[in-house]
């Protein structure tokens, strides 16, 4: 069997696929955004509570979709949740530059880059990064205000 | 596997195609997403290279030498069409870029112009979004109906369900010869007759269907016919429209430009005939001269022994993934083309394709812009094989190892 796609497909990215953490709606959120892929018809749902301190006190996700995006969407709730914004931001930053193998430098800490590290694999598969960045993308414009996402 | 016998043969046919013999990661290529677009013969490209390099130039609109030339060849090519889809008259067939600017040129032209609110479209839930949106445009500009006819949970289609949605504000029925998905093949001269008897005329997508069935737009009666270039085996930017004599020649133009005209003054327009009148702009000459040379091709073929090949891919394929509990086919329909969507348990489509396609199989992943369909079956995306007569049981065996592959990577 193909390494990339051992890679792409390890246990923790099937893990989170298959039991994503932090799924389900939630009732008292200050900020929600959907995203849409069009070309796959994926869908992702992103609600956010900011406490007080504006920093994101619980994040939920729903959605329908490959095992990349639900897995990428799974791993981002569990990293993002008692961030402030702008480690939010630096994480996504850090996460866009890690899935499209572009130079992750000083971006991510050590510690979250080895968590992220699992999605690397994702930067063999240009035809699939889009997979990967939609829940992201999505979180991001719920925090800036919250249209909709379309991730071509 | 059993080995499945046709006349057909497959290997020499294989030699015509260059890009059958690259591999893709080290592997051979396995091509199986025909139904989105067919490779070409060198033949086609040999053809379009040779006119571009010693035919070419403006079509209708020189005395010169090469003008002449290539009118010839460009009009040859409308006569090709003609002969493929047995029409009565070059005339009668329109160039178009594809088989999407034919089904909305019918919209604009045809329709529109006469349409009444409440005016009804019928339709089934199979089409391509190709037949659908421009329905959709009616609906939004003009206030046209769409009338839905469901097909079964095999993906067939109830005749008499067709015959209950026409009514008498039905103004065209518009049905796919064959389901990009499903597969699944209509009855063009039956449902004709049906939709005549009521007075409703019948425009069909043939975009799959021509690949894999003879046309015959004559015998069919049938008031408007649609078909793709780079489905047939040819170049891209290249379809047709037949239409009807009668029909074309009280249509509206469709887009403004020249080529279309008879004369131009300063306070008004007259328009060129049919299908002068519908070709506005420089056409895609080189295109439409690949197109030809496309349908030659396939008239030098045993079509009946490709299109018996074809369904004895699909026939292995069926059967090899019934040992596949956790596979569901989407399409059962008895009648059928070479096509294979389905879905599976715990594995979303993209993922499977991207499995296939590094063991180098291309497959189809997605809605295939059929989500009405989507819908109809609960889903939002399948994984689809789509056969032409150059792939082999080989092929075959490829994409079955393939999804064992899948489920042991996903699984």
């Amino acid at each position: 069997m193909d390494d990339t796609l051992r890679e792409l497909y390890q246990e923790v990215i099937l893990d989170h696929s298959r039991h994503p953490r932090h799924f389900g709606a939630m009732q008292e959120a200050t900020h929600v955004a959907e995203g849409h892929n069009p070309l796959c018809g994926d869908r992702v749902k992103i609600y956010l509570k900011l406490g007080p301190d504006g920093a994101i006190e619980d994040i939920r996700f729903e959605g329908k979709g490959c095992a990349i995006s639900q897995a990428s969407a799974s791993l981002m709730t569990d990293m993002v949740q008692g961030r402030s914004l702008e480690e939010a931001k630096h994480l996504m930053v850090g996460f866009l530059h890690l899935v499209k193998g572009e130079e992750v430098g000083e971006t991510l800490k050590p510690e979250d880059r080895e968590r992220l590290d699992v999605m690397a694999g994702v930067s063999a598969f240009p035809m699939r990064v889009k997979c990967a960045t939609l829940a992201w993308h999505t979180m991001n414009s719920a925090l800036e205000g919250g249209a909709a996402v379309k991730s071509e | 596997m059993s080995k499945c016998q046709t006349k057909f043969e497959v290997d020499r046919i294989r030699q015509d195609f260059p890009i059958l013999a690259r591999e893709v990661y080290g592997k051979p290529l396995v091509y199986l997403d025909n139904a989105a677009s067919a490779q070409k013969p060198l033949v086609v490209l040999e053809r379009m290279t040779s006119f571009a390099s010693r035919e070419y130039a403006n079509v209708h609109r020189g005395v010169h030498f090469l003008s002449a030339l290539a009118t010839d060849a460009y009009e040859g090519a409308r006569a090709r069409v003609r002969t493929f889809l047995n029409a009565g008259d070059s005339a009668e067939i329109v160039f178009t870029k594809g088989g999407t600017e034919a089904i909305n040129l019918v919209a604009a032209s045809f329709i529109a112009p006469s349409l009444k609110p409440g005016d009804e479209i019928v339709l089934t839930v199979m089409e391509h979004h190709s037949n659908i949106v421009p329905w959709h445009l009616l609906r939004e500009r003009h206030g046209a109906m769409l009338k839905w006819v469901d097909v079964g949970d095999d993906g067939s289609l109830d005749l008499d369900a067709l015959d209950a949605a026409i009514g008498p504000r039905t103004r065209l029925l518009a049905i796919t010869q064959m389901s990009n998905v499903l597969g699944t093949i209509t009855p063009l001269e039956e449902i004709v007759k049906r939709a005549h008897a009521k007075g409703v005329p019948v425009l069909a997508d043939g975009c799959q269907g021509a690949v894999h069935e003879r046309v015959d737009v004559q015998a069919w009666d049938i008031d408007f016919y649609v078909i793709t270039g780079h489905k047939l085996y040819g170049p891209t930017g290249i379809g047709a429209l037949y239409a009807k004599a009668a029909h074309l020649e009280r249509m509206r133009p469709y887009q403004g430009g020249g080529e279309m005209i008879r004369e131009v003054t300063r306070d008004k327009v007259t328009y060129a005939d049919p299908p002068a009148r519908f070709e506005a702009g420089t056409p895609p000459i080189i295109e439409a001269v690949g197109l030809a040379r496309a349908l030659e091709y396939l008239s030098t073929l045993d079509l009946k022994a490709a299109h018996e090949h074809e369904r004895a891919l699909y026939t292995q394929a069926r059967e090899a993934v019934r040992e596949f509990n956790w596979l569901r086919v989407i399409g059962d329909a008895p009648q059928k083309g070479a096509i294979l969507s389905f879905e599976c348990d715990g594995m979303h489509a993209h993922d499977v394709a991207t499995i296939l396609d590094r063991q180098g199989v291309a497959v189809r992943a997605g809605h295939h812009c059929a989500q009405v369909l989507m819908d109809r079956f609960g889903t939002v995306s399948t994984t689809r094989a789509s056969f032409a007569f150059y792939n082999t049981m080989a092929d075959v065996e490829a994409l079955v190892g393939a999804l064992a592959k899948a489920r042991e990577v996903l699984g």
